[in-house]
C-alpha cells in the first residue's frame, strides 16, 4: 500500500508554515472588513446601499454594525496579524533561528480563538460598538474577552521576538544586529509599551463590567487609557511597512539602502516616543489638564521627526538606485526603477500617500487646529492614507512577494494584482480629497448621512460636490479590492507549486552607509536599556493624569443603543 | 557615492527635521497665545445618573450680564437639551455640556466649539457670535442607532 504522507512542503524552514497561517488569516480578516468599506464611502456620497446590503447578508442590521466590523477587523486584526507572520518570519529567517515554535503555533491559536469570539458577537449586533469601544456604549463580553485575547496573542510575539533577538546575541556576542532583525524587535518592543493601556483598559475595567462584576465605568479614564494605546498603536500598524521599505525595497528596487544607522535611529526614537503622546487625541476632552496636554503635543511633534528621516532615507535610496541604472532629471529618473516588482511598485504608492497624509496628520496634532477637524471626516480621510494606504497597500505588496517564497506557489495573474494596487491608490486619493474637504464643512464622521430622518434630511447639503468624490472613490475602491483578493486568494488556493529551486527568495538590503564600526550602532543595540526608558518615559507622562482620575471614579452605568 | 557625503547628507536632514519641528511648536505656542483660545476644561466631575435628577441644573439658557450668557445643555441619545437656543451678534456664551447617558459630541459648526461630551463630566466651553446666522450643532461621536439625526440648532439675529 503506497503511503499517502503528504510531502511537508515547510520542512526546511518550519517558520515558513505558521508564519503563512498568520498572513492567510490576516488577509481574511482585511476581506471581510474592506467590504464594507465602499458602502460607507457611498453612505458619505448619500446613498444608502444599506438596505441592498442585508438583502446580500442578512446578517448586517446596520451602518455601525458594518462600520465596526470595518474598524474591528482592519485597523486590529488585519495589521496585527500581518505583523506578527511578517515580522517573525524575516527576523528568524535574517538571524537563520527558528523562534520558538510551540509557542508560535500558540501565539496564532490564541489569535484565532480571540478572533471567533469577538466576531460571534460583532455578527450577532451584540457589540455595535465601533473599534474604539468607549464605554458606556455597552457590548457583549465575549466582544471584550475576545478583543482582548487577540491582544494577548500580540503579546506572546513580542516575547518571541526578544527572545530570538537574545539568543542571537549571545550566539554573536560584540557583533550588531542584523538591520531587519533590529527593526522587528524594536516594532516589538515599542508594542509592548503602547499595549500597556488597552490592557489595563480590558482586564480592570471592561470585561469584569461587561460581566456585570462592576457596575459601572469612568468614561474619562477608559478613554484615556485607550489612547494611551490608541495613538501609538498607529506605529505598530506603521513600523511593519517602514521594514518593509528599508529592509526589502531597496533591494527589489535593485539598489541599496542609503544608510543603515538612520534607520535604526528611525526606529529606536519610536521606541521612545511613540507612546506618551495619546492627549492628542483628547484635546477636546474635558478633565484633562492644558499643561498636560501640551507636554503630549510637544512629544507627538517629536515622534515626526523619524518619519521626516524616514521619507528621505527611502527616496535618496531609490533615487541614488535609479540614477545607477541611468536614471536622469529632477524627477526623470522615477522611471527607472522596477515597477514591475508589485514590492517596487505597492511601497512607493504607499510612500506617496504617506507624504500626502504626513502634512495632513500635522493639523491633527496642532492642538489648536485640531478643533476644526476633531470628529469630521477629515479624521477617516487623513488615516485612510498612512493606514489603509501606505500601510495596507506595502503589505499587500509584500504578500505577493513573500507568498510564493513561503508556499512556492507562483503569484497567479500578476497584471492584475498591478491594475489592483494602482486603483487602489487612486481611490484612496479621490476619497481624501472629498472626506477632507467635507469635514471643513462639518459633516461629522461615523455618521449614517444617508439615512437621515425627514426633519434633518439635507443638513449637509452644502456638501453635496463633495459627496460625488466619495462615490466616485467607493466604486473604484471596490474594483481595486476585487482584483487584488481575487489574486491573493487565487495564488493561495491553487494546488501548483514550483520546484524548490525555482522558488524565489526574499532578498534583504544591503546599505551605502552600513552599520559596521559604528560605535553608535553599539549604543543603539542596547535594547533593554532603551526599553526600559520607554517604560519610565510613558508612566511619568500618564501617571498624574491617570491617579488624578482614578482618585474621583465615577461609575457610569452601560448602554445598548443601537 | 561617497561615505562622507552620505555622511553629510543624514547629518543636514536630522538638522532639517528637528528645526521644522521648532518651527511647528513655536507655531502651536502663537495660536495658543495669540487668538486667546479656549481650551476645554472641566467644570467638574458630575454622577451621571443624577444628570436628570438635580445633579446639573435643568437644561436652559441664563443672561449673566450685558451680552452674557450661560448655556446649560444636556447632550443625550439622540437630542440636546435645549435643541435650539437664541442669541444675538455680539452674545458671549459659555456653555456647560454633559450626557447622562453615553459620549456624545458638540460640535458648533462654524464656532471653534467642538468639545466631547463624556458622562461623568460637565465640559465648559465658551465663544462669543461675530456674524448672524443659524449654527448648526452637530453631534460629532457615535452615541447609537440614531446617532446621525442629533442636531440642534443656535440662531444668531442682528
Ligand atoms: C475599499 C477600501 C476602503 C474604503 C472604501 C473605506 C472607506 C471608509 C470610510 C468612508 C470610512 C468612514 C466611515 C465613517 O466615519 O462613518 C472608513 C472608516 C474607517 N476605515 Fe476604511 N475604507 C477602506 C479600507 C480600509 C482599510 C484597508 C483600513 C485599515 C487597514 C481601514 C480602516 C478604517 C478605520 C479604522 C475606520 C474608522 C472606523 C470608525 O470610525 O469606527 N479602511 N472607511
Ligand atoms: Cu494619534
Ligand atoms: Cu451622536
Amino acid at each position: 500500500m503506497a503511503t499517502l504522507a503528504r510531502k511537508d512542503e515547510y520542512a526546511d524552514f518550519p517558520v515558513k508554515k505558521v508564519s503563512l497561517y498568520y498572513i492567510t488569516l490576516a488577509f481574511v480578516a482585511l476581506l471581510i472588513g474592506t467590504l464594507f468599506g465602499p458602502f460607507q464611502a457611498f453612505n458619505y456620497a448619500g446613498v444608502n446601499l444599506y438596505p441592498v446590503l442585508e438583502k446580500l447578508l442578512p446578517f448586517v442590521k446596520s451602518y455601525y454594525q458594518g462600520l465596526t466590523l470595518h474598524g474591528v477587523l482592519n485597523a486590529i486584526v488585519f495589521t496585527q496579524l500581518f505583523a506578527q507572520g511578517a515580522l517573525l518570519y524575516l527576523q528568524s529567517r535574517e538571524m537563520k533561528l527558528l523562534p520558538q515554535m510551540g509557542v508560535a503555533w500558540f501565539s496564532w491559536w490564541l489569535a484565532l480563538i480571540g478572533l471567533v469570539m469577538a466576531a460571534i458577537p460583532l455578527l450577532l449586533n451584540d457589540a455595535t460598538v465601533l473599534y474604539t469601544f468607549y464605554p458606556p456604549l455597552k457590548g457583549h463580553p465575549l466582544f471584550y474577552i475576545g478583543a482582548a485575547l487577540i491582544i494577548v496573542s500580540s503579546l506572546v510575539t513580542v516575547y518571541l521576538s526578544v527572545e530570538l533577538w537574545a539568543r542571537w546575541k549571545r550566539q554573536n556576542p560584540g557583533k550588531p544586529t542584523p538591520l531587519v532583525s533590529y527593526m522587528s524587535v524594536v516594532t516589538w518592543m515599542m508594542w509592548a509599551v503602547a499595549a500597556v493601556g488597552l490592557v489595563v483598559e480590558a482586564v480592570v475595567l471592561l470585561i469584569p463590567w461587561s460581566l456585570g462584576w462592576l457596575k459601572g465605568v469612568d468614561p474619562l479614564l477608559a478613554r484615556t487609557l485607550f489612547w494611551w494605546t490608541g495613538h501609538p498603536i498607529v506605529y505598530f500598524w506603521l513600523l511593519p511597512a517602514y521594514v518593509t521599505w528599508y529592509g526589502l525595497l531597496p533591494k527589489h528596487a535593485g539598489g541599496k539602502l542609503f544608510s543603515d544607522p538612520l534607520a535604526r535611529l528611525v526606529f529606536l526614537a519610536f521606541l521612545i516616543f511613540s507612546s506618551p503622546v495619546g492627549f492628542h487625541h483628547q484635546f477636546a476632552d474635558p478633565g484633562i489638564d492644558p499643561f498636560w496636554k501640551l507636554v503630549h503635543t510637544v512629544l507627538t511633534m517629536m515622534v515626526a521627526v523619524p518619519s521626516l528621516i524616514t521619507a528621505f532615507t527611502i527616496a535618496a535610496s531609490l533615487e541614488i538606485t535609479a540614477r545607477e541604472k541611468g536614471g536622469r532629471g529632477v524627477v526623470g529618473w522615477i522611471t527607472k526603477l522596477n515597477w514591475k516588482d508589485p514590492v517596487v511598485l505597492a511601497s512607493v504608492l504607499g510612500a506617496i500617500a504617506f507624504i500626502v497624509g504626513g502634512a495632513g496628520g500635522i493639523v491633527n496634532a496642532s492642538f489648536t487646529l485640531d478643533y476644526v477637524v476633531h470628529n469630521t471626516t477629515w479624521i477617516p480621510g487623513h488615516f485612510h492614507l498612512p493606514v489603509a494606504t501606505a500601510v495596507t497597500l506595502t503589505h499587500m505588496g509584500l504578500a505577493l512577494a513573500l507568498i510564493p517564497h513561503l508556499t512556492g506557489k507562483p503569484v497567479v495573474r500578476l497584471p492584475l494584482a498591478r491594475a489592483g494596487i494602482v486603483l487602489w491608490f487612486t481611490g484612496m486619493m479621490v476619497m481624501a480629497v472629498g472626506m477632507h474637504t467635507m469635514g471643513l464643512m462639518g459633516v461629522p464622521r461615523r455618521a449614517w448621512i444617508s439615512n437621515m430622518a425627514p426633519n434633518v434630511r439635507g443638513a449637509y447639503s452644502e456638501a453635496a460636490g463633495m459627496m460625488v468624490l466619495n462615490g466616485i472613490a467607493g466604486a473604484i475602491l471596490f474594483v481595486a479590492a476585487v482584483l487584488i483578493f481575487y489574486v491573493l486568494f487565487a495564488t493561495l488556493l491553487q494546488s501548483r507549486r514550483l520546484p524548490p529551486e525555482e522558488r524565489p527568495e526574499v532578498g534583504f538590503s544591503e546599505a551605502l552607509s552600513g552599520p559596521e564600526g559604528r560605535r553608535s550602532v553599539m549604543v543603539m543595540d542596547r535594547l533593554f536599556f532603551w526599553w526600559g526608558l520607554a517604560y519610565v518615559i510613558v508612566l511619568v507622562v500618564y501617571m498624574p493624569t491617570i491617579v488624578r482620575i482614578w482618585s474621583t471614579f465615577v461609575s457610569a452605568p452601560g448602554f445598548r443603543l443601537w | 557615492m561617497n561615505k562622507h557625503v552620505i555622511e553629510a547628507y543624514e547629518r543636514g536632514w536630522m538638522l532639517f527635521s528637528l528645526a521644522m519641528i521648532l518651527v511647528f511648536l513655536v507655531f502651536i505656542g502663537y495660536t495658543l497665545s495669540g487668538f486667546a483660545f479656549y481650551v476645554p476644561t472641566a467644570a467638574e466631575r458630575i454622577d451621571p445618573t443624577k444628570v436628570r435628577t438635580g445633579g446639573f441644573p435643568a437644561p436652559h439658557v441664563e443672561k449673566v450680564g450685558p451680552g452674557k450668557y450661560q448655556a446649560y445643555v444636556i447632550a443625550q441619545a439622540f437630542t440636546f437639551l435645549p435643541n435650539e437656543m437664541h442669541f444675538k451678534v455680539g452674545d458671549e456664551v459659555t456653555f456647560y455640556v454633559t450626557s447622562p447617558d453615553v459620549q456624545h459630541g458638540f460640535y458648533v459648526h462654524g464656532t471653534d466649539i467642538n468639545v466631547q461630551v463624556i458622562p461623568g463630566e460637565i465640559a465648559k466651553v465658551k465663544t462669543k457670535f461675530k456674524r448672524p446666522g443659524t449654527y448648526m450643532i452637530i453631534c460629532t461621536e457615535y452615541c447609537g442607532i440614531g446617532h446621525q439625526n442629533m442636531l440642534g440648532k443656535i440662531v444668531v439675529e442682528e
